[in-house]
Parts: C-alpha cells; structure tokens; sequence
C-alpha cells in the first residue's frame, strides 16, 4: 500500500525525522491560509499523488507571494500529472502540500528497502540525490552504498556513521544524518514498510538534515496489525475495480484492454494474460478468483469485468487441482445467470476452458446449460485463439 | 526416489484442527504420507482423521520421532510456528500459509542461519513426491511417476504443467512448489542442487515468474554446475510494472524482475522457455529429445 508524501513526512517526523515544516491543502483557500500559516518567504506548493517524478512533470512550484501560492494551487487542484510513473493517462492531482521552502547546500538519496536474495533490509545511500535510483544503479553503480542489515541488532551506529562519511557530508551534519537513519530504519520496522525513501535529503546552508521528499510503501499482509496505516488509503489513488474487486475477495489488476480473463491461481492468472496477448488480443485485466469461488464471487467477478463495457470478451480458464471443475462449471452457470438481464444470455462471450478434476462433469454441465453465450473450449490454446478472434469480429462489426 | 522427502519420512500438521488443514490431512493420509502427528495448543488429546495432536511441536516430536513438518497456521502466527519447528531441530519445513508479513520471514531467515532446517515456501503448494509422499496441497492425481523434476513459484500453474507432462507420458519424481513470496526458504538453485544429485531425475521443468533474480541466478547457476537438461517457463510478459500480480513477489520493481530479462538469462544458457503455458508439455518434450533421453522418461 502506498500513501502521499505529506503523511509519509508526518509519519516520519514522528521517528525524529527533520521534515520541512509542511500543511495538506484540498483547496485555494486552504492553500493560501497554510502558507499564510508557515509566514515562510519562499513556498513550495507540491501535488500529492501516489507516483514519483511529479518535479518534471510540473507538480512542483515555488512561490514567494500568497498570491502566486493561489495561483499556483488553483493550476495544480485538478490537473491531470503524467509523470514518468502515471503511464500515459496520469494522475488527477486532489490535494497539495504547502510547505516552507529550504536552503539547500546539496541533496543526497537514502533509502531504505527489502532485499530478496540476502533476505534482509538495506540502507542505500547516494550523492547523487534527485536522480532516480534505478538510473544511478545502470550508470554508476559504484556511486551507490549499502548497508545490509542485521534483523538480530537492528541498524547499527557504525553503519550510519560509514554511510554518513561515505557520503562526504558535512562534518556538522554527521550526527544529524545518524540520527536521520536510524529514524527511518525504526519507522521501516516499526510500521512493517516495503520501502522508506528519501531522495532527495538535503544537507541545509545551517547544516541541518532534511528530508526534502518522502515516500513509504507498506506491506499489504502486515496492514491486519497497522489499522493506522490502512486509515490513511486514498481511494483517489486507487483504480475502482480494483478496489470493488479487493473487497469482493478477488484479485484484479486492470490492463486497460478489451479481452477480460477469470483464471484460478495468481502464476496462471498471469501466463493467462500472456497468451492471450500472444494470440494478438488486448488483456483487459489480471483475475485470480482463488480456490474456492462461489457463485456470487464469479458473479462480482463478472460483474467488474463487464463494468464500464470494458470487457467485449471474457476467457474463463481454469485448472481444477483441489477444487472440482464440476463445482466451478455450476458456479459459471449461475454467476452468468445472476449476471444476465434475461435469465438466459450475456452481453459478451465467454469462453471457458476447463481441466482437472471431474472435468467431464464440468463440461457437461457446460455443454447442457442454457446461457447463450457460454462456450466450451477443446483446450487452453483454442480457448484463448477464440476469444481473441470473436472479441476482433465484435470489434470489426462495431 | 525423488527429493525431501519419501514415504517413510514422520510429518506432523501445524495447525491440524483447522479446516484446511485438516481437509487437506486426509488428502496426504491417502496419498500415502506418513503423518504421525498434528499441533494445535491447547488441544492436545484430540484426533484429526485418526493422527494425535499435540499442544508443542515439541511434545509431538518427542512422542513421535517426526522429521518433517507442513504449517497451515494462519498468516499472523505462521511466522513463528515456522520458528517452533525450527527450534524442535526439524530436517524439513512446508510453509503452505499464504499472506505472511514480509518482515516476518526477515526475522525466521535470520534466525533459520546457521540451523539444520531447510524451509520450503511459505505461500507455496509444498511438494510431492510420485507415489512417495506429498506434503502440502498438490492434488496426487494428476501425477505419473517418472524421471523429471518441476520446480515453480506458483500453485495452480504447478498443477497445469504437471498435468501437461503427464498427458505427454512424460512422468515426474518430484514437484516442488517454491512459493510466490519474496523472502522465502528454498529457492530455485537450492531445489535444482537437490535435483541435481537426485538419481532419478533426468531432467528439470523450472517455473518462474515477474519479480526478483532468481531465475537470472539460477540460469547462471545451471551454466555453472548442472548435469541435467532443463526448460522452463515464465509467467509475466504482459505485467506492468509496479503491480502486484496476485502473488506478493510477483512484482516489477526498479526496472528489475520483468520476464523478458529471464527469458534472455535462461536463452542465453541455452535453455528452452515455453512461449505460452499452453506449450510447457511440449518445450519439456523437445528438450528431452534435444538431450536424447526422451525415450528414457517415455513413461508409457
């Protein structure tokens, strides 16, 4: 789970973490009353939403008047962003955080992120601050340092101060940047974090340590311990079908196309998707429906991938290890049933593959149903070949 | 032969009074599995499908001399059952429970350093053993015993490419589910290391997806010291980045874990990869017949 730069900030301070003072504003008013608040000459007015390289893309502007921050806020509220993170169709921009500006005597990344082959947390640091990390590790990867980190001791002293010297800091703000990191590391662990990134931090013409920019991603399993995380979710930030199918149980990731799936097993789930674009279709989405789908679940399923008229065919393919393709196939036939306007046809067709257990119950009852539109497919190949070719005819014929 | 385990291995079910687990007792009870004990705290005295239950893992080593152990505690306390199990000297652990914090399994791996346990999952299928044992959730039926070795991340594509190889005649000795997280126990080179020197198996299906290196590693692991074909197949060209496919590590992040970068790693150490998951039955095939012994694990 992610959440927007301002509370990753107020969640930091609250480790000791210096952040510029800052105010969340949703409107003009709001705005101009938080930097008329921060009494700051210079004020920086930031759009908040959940992707990076908003700097670039013009999220971010500088105003030394109240009236340039009213400005400035009324062109952002509202605004579509499309930064390098927000794919083509960009990110609305609904809140803003005003904040006091800073002197900056040079900026500098840290971050602190989980590695999956050493199994543990690390602290990564570079001078190069600004610069997208992953473009700093292809260029010049001896320009990033890392400190691996022990779980049994935590981050230790010694490791802050190497990072600190390593970074040639200041010798004034040595100790303020040890105590920086070891406030990310205890908001890191304590909060059950992902990622806790500050890039950049600056070093202040007063030698203080900030952080300029924050950003923290959570652990989706641990959230059932953080309910103080979870409050903060922007429903903004997050795709509608996406979260209607979350709270239906369901696991779906939008791909923005018109050739809807339904699949059993998240790694089928996705090599489902894969074929489907292999036999030329557009995927309209990723679904794993789990083991034990209903058939209420199979209709919200339906439902989700029928919203919006995104879906113009649907691939049903499903592999019956532990659950029984007879069970799923009756599933299929109600869901379509409890779908349709009519009792008896859907808008689009739907082609579902089945094997596994009792999978000649299955497609019997397939084969018997009444639901129009309900095709069974011979195998996985022919069933992705022929949803991509009927959804191209329906497209052709539209 | 096959690897891990065989039917004479003791394994005890943490969390055996649950629903799935106890469902899913019976399914290795049947399959043949040696199940000599369950765990729950705090109903010791009880049975699930005829096996004693205990309230410690330990109490139920000491009565049973078990040596394996399959977890299906739920995900806020599985963490540390994989801990007790460890501490009771266990040689191996199956984690099947999914949705573990992440920051869990940092603390069980670094607490497992050093130990004798070898951990497999969790957020896997666990594995099985053709006409041995399983020990997990894979469904027995769609196996035929033979001579190659599957190793994937993921459940139901397991079962799918399985049941691929054995529509093909192909048999198999082992199928090994890794799991779908992104800190783990076994990972693909530990499992093909163990293919490797197992006698029976002549060949090896790895099943990767989006996320992380590991199969870049083991593609440069395989180029160094494997004595067997391999092909493989990976889940994930069409993911974007960022976006979580259904399982926690299946995720596209900073550029690195796409599957083009795997397919290239595996291509370039000569091993074939399936270009759909319709066409896994038969990359294994042509790989078998690529190393001459597709005769050898013609099983029927």
């Amino acid at each position: 789970m992610n959440i927007h730069e301002y509370q990753s900030k107020q969640i930091l301070s609250q480790y000791g973490v210096v952040v510029p003072e800052g105010i969340p504003a949703f409107s003009v008013s709001e705005a101009v009353a938080a930097a008329e608040r921060l009494g700051s000459d210079t004020v920086v007015v930031k759009a908040q939403i959940h992707a990076g390289g908003r700097g670039k893309a013009g999220g971010v502007k500088i105003a030394h008047s109240l009236r340039e921050v009213a400005v400035h806020a009324d062109e952002l509220l509202g605004k579509t962003l499309v930064t390098k993170q927000t794919g083509p169709q960009g990110k609305v921009v609904h809140r803003l955080l005003i904040e006091a500006g800073a002197s900056i005597k040079k900026e500098y990344y840290l971050s602190i992120v989980l590695d999956r082959s050493t199994g543990r947390a690390v602290m990564m640091g570079s001078e190069e601050g600004g610069m997208e990390i992953e473009k700093v590790a292809a260029t010049m990867p001896e320009k990033i340092l890392k400190e691996v980190i022990d779980p049994a001791v935590g981050l230790m002293p010694y490791q802050c101060s190497r990072m600190a010297y390593g970074l040639h800091l200041p010798k004034p703000a040595i100790r303020k940047a040890e105590r920086f990191m070891q406030g990310l590391y205890a908001a890191f662990t304590d909060k059950d974090c992902t990622l806790v990134e500050t890039n950049p931090f600056v070093v202040t013409t007063e030698d203080d340590v900030v952080a300029l920019d924050a950003k923290m991603n959570f652990d989706d399993n641990a959230l059932f311990r953080h309910p103080e995380i979870d409050m903060l979710r922007d429903p903004n930030e997050e795709n509608k079908k996406e979260r209607e199918a979350a709270k239906a149980g369901l696991n779906y990731v939008d791909l923005g196309g018109d050739v809807a799936c339904m699949v059993n097993g998240a790694g089928l789930a996705m090599a489902t998707v894969d074929i489907i674009k292999y036999f030329g279709g557009d995927p309209a989405n990723f679904l794993d429906v789990g083991g034990d789908s209903t058939p209420e679940k199979i209709a919200t399923a339906f439902r989700i991938m029928l919203e919006g008229n995104q879906a113009r065919g649907i691939f049903v393919n499903i592999f019956g290890g532990i659950n029984r393709c007879d069970f799923v196939a009756r599933g299929i036939v109600e869901a379509a049933r409890m779908v349709s306007n009519d009792g008896k046809s859907l808008p689009v067709p739907v082609v579902v593959r089945l094997e596994g257990t009792n999978v000649e119950l299955g497609r019997q009852i397939l084969r018997e149903s009444d639901i129009e539109n309900v095709i069974l497919a011979e195998s996985m190949e022919s069933g992705a070949e022929s949803i991509v070719r009927m959804v191209k005819e329906s497209e052709a014929a539209a | 032969m096959g690897i891990l385990a065989d039917k004479d291995t003791k394994v005890i079910v943490q969390g055996i009074t649950g629903k799935a687990a106890s469902f899913h007792t019976k399914a290795m009870l049947e399959y043949g599995t040696k199940i000599v004990a369950g765990v729950t705290p705090g109903k010791a005295g009880q049975t699930v499908e005829g096996v004693p239950v205990y309230n410690t893992v330990r109490d139920a080593v000491d009565a049973t001399g078990a040596t394996a152990s399959v977890i299906y505690v739920p995900a806020p306390y599985a963490a540390d059952a994989i801990l007790e199990a460890v501490d009771a000297g266990l040689d191996l652990v199956v984690c099947i429970t999914e949705h573990i914090p992440v920051q869990d399994m940092v603390k069980v791996r670094r607490y497992m350093e050093g130990k004798k346990t070898r951990l497999v999952g969790p957020n896997c299928p666990g594995l099985l053993t053709v006409d041995g044992c399983k020990l997990g959730i894979i469904p027995g039926y769609i196996h035929r015993k033979g001579h190659v070795g599957v190793i994937s991340r993921s459940g139901t594509l397991t079962y799918e490419a399985t049941y691929q190889l054995t529509e093909a005649g192909i048999g198999q000795t082992t199928a090994i589910g890794i799991g779908g997280d992104p800190i783990k126990g076994t990972d693909f080179i530990d499992a093909l290391k163990l293919f490797n020197e197992d006698e029976d198996t002549y060949a090896i299906l790895m099943i990767g997806e989006i996320g992380g290196t590991a199969e870049e590693d083991a593609a440069k692991w395989i180029h160094a010291n494997m004595k067997k074909p391999v092909a493989a197949f990976i889940a994930g060209r069409q993911a974007p980045p960022g976006k979580r496919m259904g399982h926690a590590g299946a995720i596209i992040a900073g550029g690195k874990g796409t599957a083009a970068d795997k397919i290239r790693a595996l291509n370039a150490v000569g091993i074939e990869v399936a270009d759909t998951v319709a066409q896994i039955g038969d990359t294994v095939v042509d790989t078998l017949k690529r190393a001459g012994i597709y005769d050898a694990c013609h099983t029927c």
